[in-house]
C-alpha cells in the first residue's frame, strides 16, 4: 500500500491551512517592503540633506579644490585663527570644519589636517576630502619638481582590461559582480530555505509525538513513508510560501516605488557619493550595458538545472536530519543540542562561499567545500556562475546524493525508534545506539 | 485452523535489554484474549510486533496461518495506550484520513463514519476540531478509527482509561458486539475487574517472558484451593468452631452476609468432596453460607507475579 500522497496531501493542506503560516506568507513581504521603504525613505532624506563645511585652510595649497556639490556646500574661512573659526563653526551648527595647519615642508603635510564635527563624521565624506587633498597634493609636488599641468593631464590613464577566455568569450569585471549576484542568491536561498522549512518538518514531527497521534499513524503507514511523507509535504508548502512571497514581493516593491516614488535601489545609499563616482569613470549607461550581456553570458541552462538538482538535493539532506531530531526529542527546547551539528556546516558553507568563493572561485578551499555533501549544495551553487567544469559538478552532485541515502537511512532508524520513545531526552550515545535496534 | 492469530516462540532486544524473551501466545477466533502483565514486562512491545511497528529479532507471527505481511496492516485494529489525534484538524477530515491510511476509499469511509456516528450519537462532531473536544470524546472517536475498517483482529491497549463509567459501559458494549459480528480481540489492561468481565482466554507476560496462558476458566481451576467460605449460625459457637477446626484446615474469612455467627475459609483436602463438607457442616450447625471460593483474575495475577 503506498500511502505517500495521502500523507504529503495531508501535510500539506494542514500546513497551508494554517493560520499562522497564512499570516506569515501575506505578512513578511509587506513586513519586509515596508522595511526597506523606510530605509529607502531615511537614507533618500539623508542625501538630500545640506551639509555646509567649513575651510580653514593657513598654508594656502587648497584653494580652489572644494567645489560645492548638490548637497554639500565648502565655505572657506581663511584669515580667521583657529578659536575663532571653531566658535564659529560651532554656532553656524556647520557640518564640521576641515583645519589645515600651516606647515613647513610639505612632507608633514598629512598630519596637520584635521576634521572636527560634532558626531563622528560619515566615512564616505571624510573619503571623499582625502581624495581631493591627495590629488592636489600629489599635482604640486609635480609641479614642484618641474612637471606642468599639462604633463600631468596627459599623464592621466584609464585601463579597462579586456577579459577574455580561451575559448574566445569575453567577460568583464561586472561580470563577476552579477556572477556573484546570482550565486550569492541561490546559495542563500538554500540556506534560508533549509533553516525555515527544516525547522518546520521538525515541529509539525514533534507535534505528532506530543500529541500521541503517532503510534495510531505507525500502525498503518511505515515510518519511512511518514517521515518523506512529511518531508515532502512541507517543502512543497515552502515552495508554495517562497512563491507567494517573490509574487507578492515584486508586485508590493512596484505598487510601492511608483505610489510613494521612493526609488528603492537607494536603500543602500551610504555609499551614494562613491558610487556615484565609480558611475561617473565608467559611465553608467555602459554599466548597464555590461550588467544585461554579464547576465547573458551567464552559463544560465546549467545554472537552472543544477540549482535545481543541488537546491532539492542540499534541502533532502538536512531535512531528514530535521526530521531525525523532531523524532528524538519530546519538546522544542531540547532540539538545541542536536541543532549546533546540523547548523555548523551550514554556516561554514555560507561562510566558504561569502568569503574564498568571492575571492578566487576556483581555488582549493571553494573546490574543496563544493565536494563535501554538507557544503556542497551552497558552494557549489555560488561557484557554478563562474564556470565549473561539468565533471566536478556530476561527482559532487553523486557524493550529495550519496550522503542523502545515508542521512535518509540513518534519519529513518532515529525515527523508527524515536517516535515511540518519550519522557527522556535521548544522548548522543543511546542515539547510536538506536541505529542498532 | 482455530487461532487467528499465532506467535511462535518471539523475542526482541532492545541493546542489551531483552525486551521479550521466546514468548508464544495463540488467540483463537473470536475470542477476547487478555494481555495480562505488570508494568514494563514487555506487553507494548509484543503488541507493536504484531502490528509490525517494530520486527521481531527471532521467532515469526502468524495471522490466519499466513506470516505477517504489510497487507494485514488492514486486518488490525489496533488502539494503543499512547493515543491521540491532531489536534488542529477537524474531526471528520482526520477520520477520513486514517480511515484512508487502513485501505478504505474515501468514500466508503464516509458511509461508516456516518453510521458510527449516529450511532454514538457523536454526528454533529464533525466540523470540530479535536482540541475543542474532551478526552473522553476524543477517545471516542479514537476508537471509531480503529474499528471503521470491520478488521478481523482488534487490539485494545487499556482502551476504557479516560472513559466515565457510562462511557466505557459504551465501549464495553460495543466491543462485545463486534465480537458476535466475528471480530476477535486482544485486550490489554491492568483492570482486573474488566478482564474478569470480558476475557475468555489470557495470557500473562512478566519480566519478557510468559508465565501463564489459557481459558480463563481452565486457569481458575488450576489455582482454585478448594476452599470454600462458610457462613453458619449456631447456639454453641465455640464447641462447633473447635469441632470443624479438629477436621478441616480453617481460615478467618470477610465476606459480606446478614448473619454474623461463624465466618470461616474451610479448606478441605482433594479426597473430599464439597458434599462431604457440607454434610458435615449441616450435622452441626445451620447453614446460610456456602460458596466455593474461585481465584479471581487479580489473584492469580498477583500470586503468579509474585512467586516469580
Amino acid at each position: 500500500m503506498n500511502h505517500l500522497p495521502l500523507i504529503i496531501k495531508r501535510e500539506y493542506l494542514t500546513k497551508v491551512k494554517n493560520k499562522s503560516f497564512i499570516v506569515m506568507t501575506f505578512l513578511s513581504p509587506l513586513i519586509m517592503i515596508a522595511l526597506i521603504a523606510v530605509v529607502a525613505y531615511l537614507s533618500q532624506l539623508n542625501n538630500d540633506k545640506m551639509r555646509t563645511i567649513s575651510i580653514l585652510d593657513e598654508t594656502g595649497y587648497l584653494d580652489d579644490v572644494f567645489q560645492n556639490t548638490e548637497n554639500t556646500t565648502y565655505t572657506s574661512l581663511n584669515g580667521l585663527n583657529f578659536e575663532d573659526a571653531l566658535t564659529l563653526v560651532k554656532e553656524k551648527e556647520d557640518y564640521g570644519l576641515l583645519h589645515i595647519a600651516a606647515v613647513d615642508s610639505l612632507s608633514v603635510f598629512g598630519d596637520n589636517v584635521k576634521f572636527y564635527s560634532e558626531e563622528s563624521p560619515s566615512t564616505s565624506i571624510m573619503l571623499g576630502l582625502e581624495r581631493r587633498i591627495e590629488k592636489r597634493l600629489r599635482d604640486k609636488k609635480l609641479q614642484d619638481n618641474g612637471v606642468t599641468s599639462e604633463q600631468i593631464e596627459a599623464a592621466k590613464t584609464s585601463i579597462d582590461i579586456i577579459q577574455e577566455s580561451f575559448d574566445g568569450e569575453k567577460s568583464s569585471k561586472v561580470d563577476n559582480v552579477v556572477k556573484l549576484i546570482f550565486g550569492g542568491i541561490a546559495g542563500y536561498l538554500l540556506f534560508m530555505f533549509i533553516i525555515i522549512y527544516g525547522n518546520m518538518i521538525m515541529r509539525s514531527i514533534i507535534e505528532e509525538k506530543t500529541s500521541r497521534i503517532i503510534e495510531i499513524i505507525i500502525s498503518s503507514v511505515k515510518p519511512i513513508q511518514l517521515m518523506m511523507g512529511k518531508i515532502i509535504g512541507t517543502s512543497l508548502a515552502g515552495v508554495t510560501q517562497f512563491a507567494i512571497w517573490v509574487i507578492l514581493g515584486g508586485v508590493l516593491m512596484t505598487v510601492v516605488s511608483v505610489i510613494l516614488g521612493i526609488d528603492m535601489t537607494q536603500a543602500s545609499a551610504p555609499q551614494q557619493e562613491l558610487m556615484d563616482q565609480a558611475m561617473q569613470a565608467e559611465g553608467f549607461q555602459g554599466m548597464m550595458e555590461d550588467g544585461f550581456t554579464a547576465v547573458s553570458n551567464l552559463p544560465l541552462t546549467n545554472l537552472v538545472i543544477a540549482f535545481i538538482f543541488f537546491f532539492v538535493g542540499g534541502y533532502l539532506l538536512y531535512s531528514s536530519l530535521y526530521a531525525a531530531i523532531g523524532a528524538a526529542v519530546d519538546n522544542e527546547t531540547d532540539t538545541q543540542q542536536f541543532m549546533l551539528p546540523i547548523l555548523m556546516p551550514l554556516i561554514l558553507a555560507v561562510y566558504v562561499g561569502v568569503f574564498t568563493v568571492i575571492d578566487d572561485p576556483h581555488g582549493t578551499v571553494s573546490t574543496v567545500f563544493s565536494f563535501i555533501p554538507f557544503t556542497s549544495p551552497v558552494v557549489m551553487l555560488m561557484r557554478i556562475p563562474f564556470g565549473v567544469p561539468p565533471w566536478q559538478q556530476v561527482i559532487s552532485l553523486l557524493l550529495l546524493i550519496g550522503t542523502f541515502m545515508f542521512t535518509v537511512w540513518f534519519a529513518a532508524k532515529i525515527y523508527r525508534v524515536g517516535i515511540l520513545m518519550y519522557g527522556k531526552k535521548p544522548t548522543y550515545k543511546e542515539l547510536f545506539k538506536w541505529l542498532k535496534y | 485452523m482455530n487461532d487467528l492469530l499465532v506467535a511462535n516462540s518471539v523475542s526482541k532486544n532492545f541493546g542489551n535489554f531483552r525486551a521479550l524473551n521466546k514468548v508464544s501466545i495463540a488467540v483463537p477466533h473470536g475470542s477476547i484474549f487478555g494481555l495480562l502483565g505488570p508494568n514494563g514486562a514487555g506487553k507494548t512491545t509484543l503488541i507493536r510486533i504484531i502490528n509490525q511497528i517494530t520486527m521481531p529479532d527471532e521467532g515469526s507471527v502468524l495471522l490466519d496461518g499466513e506470516n505477517l505481511k504489510p497487507i494485514h496492516i488492514r486486518d488490525i485494529g489496533y488502539l494503543p495506550e499512547e493515543r491521540g489525534l491532531y489536534k488542529s484538524m477537524k474531526v471528520g477530515e482526520q477520520c477520513l484520513y486514517l480511515a484512508q491510511l487502513k485501505g478504505l476509499s474515501k468514500s466508503e469511509a464516509k458511509n461508516r463514519l456516518k453510521y458510527w456516528f449516529d450511532k454514538l450519537e457523536i454526528g454533529d462532531w464533525w466540523n470540530k476540531k479535536i482540541q475543542e473536544l474532551s478526552k473522553g470524546q476524543a477517545q471516542k472517536i479514537q476508537f471509531v478509527v480503529t474499528v471503521l475498517h470491520k478488521p478481523k483482529l482488534l487490539i485494545f491497549d487499556e482502551p476504557f482509561s479516560g472513559f466515565d463509567p457510562i462511557n466505557a459501559n459504551l465501549i464495553k458494549d460495543e466491543i462485545l458486539q463486534l465480537r458476535e459480528e466475528g471480530a476477535t480481540v486482544i485486550f490489554s489492561t491492568h483492570r482486573m475487574e474488566s478482564v474478569e468481565e470480558l476475557c475468555d482466554h489470557i495470557a500473562l507476560i512478566h519480566k519478557s517472558n510468559k508465565i501463564l496462558d489459557g481459558k480463563l476458566t481452565d486457569i481458575k481451576r488450576q489455582f482454585k484451593t478448594n476452599t470454600f467460605e462458610v457462613g453458619l449460625q449456631s447456639l454453641n459457637k465455640e464447641k462447633v468452631l473447635s469441632e470443624i477446626q479438629n477436621t478441616f484446615e480453617v481460615l478467618p474469612a470477610t465476606f459480606k452476609n446478614l448473619n454474623d455467627d461463624i465466618k470461616l475459609n474451610v479448606k478441605i483436602n482433594e479426597n473430599t468432596s464439597s458434599n462431604d463438607l457440607l454434610s458435615f457442616l449441616t450435622s452441626k450447625a445451620e447453614v446460610h453460607h456456602f460458596v466455593e471460593v474461585i481465584p479471581s483474575a487479580s489473584d492469580i495475577f498477583i500470586q503468579t507475579v509474585k512467586n516469580n
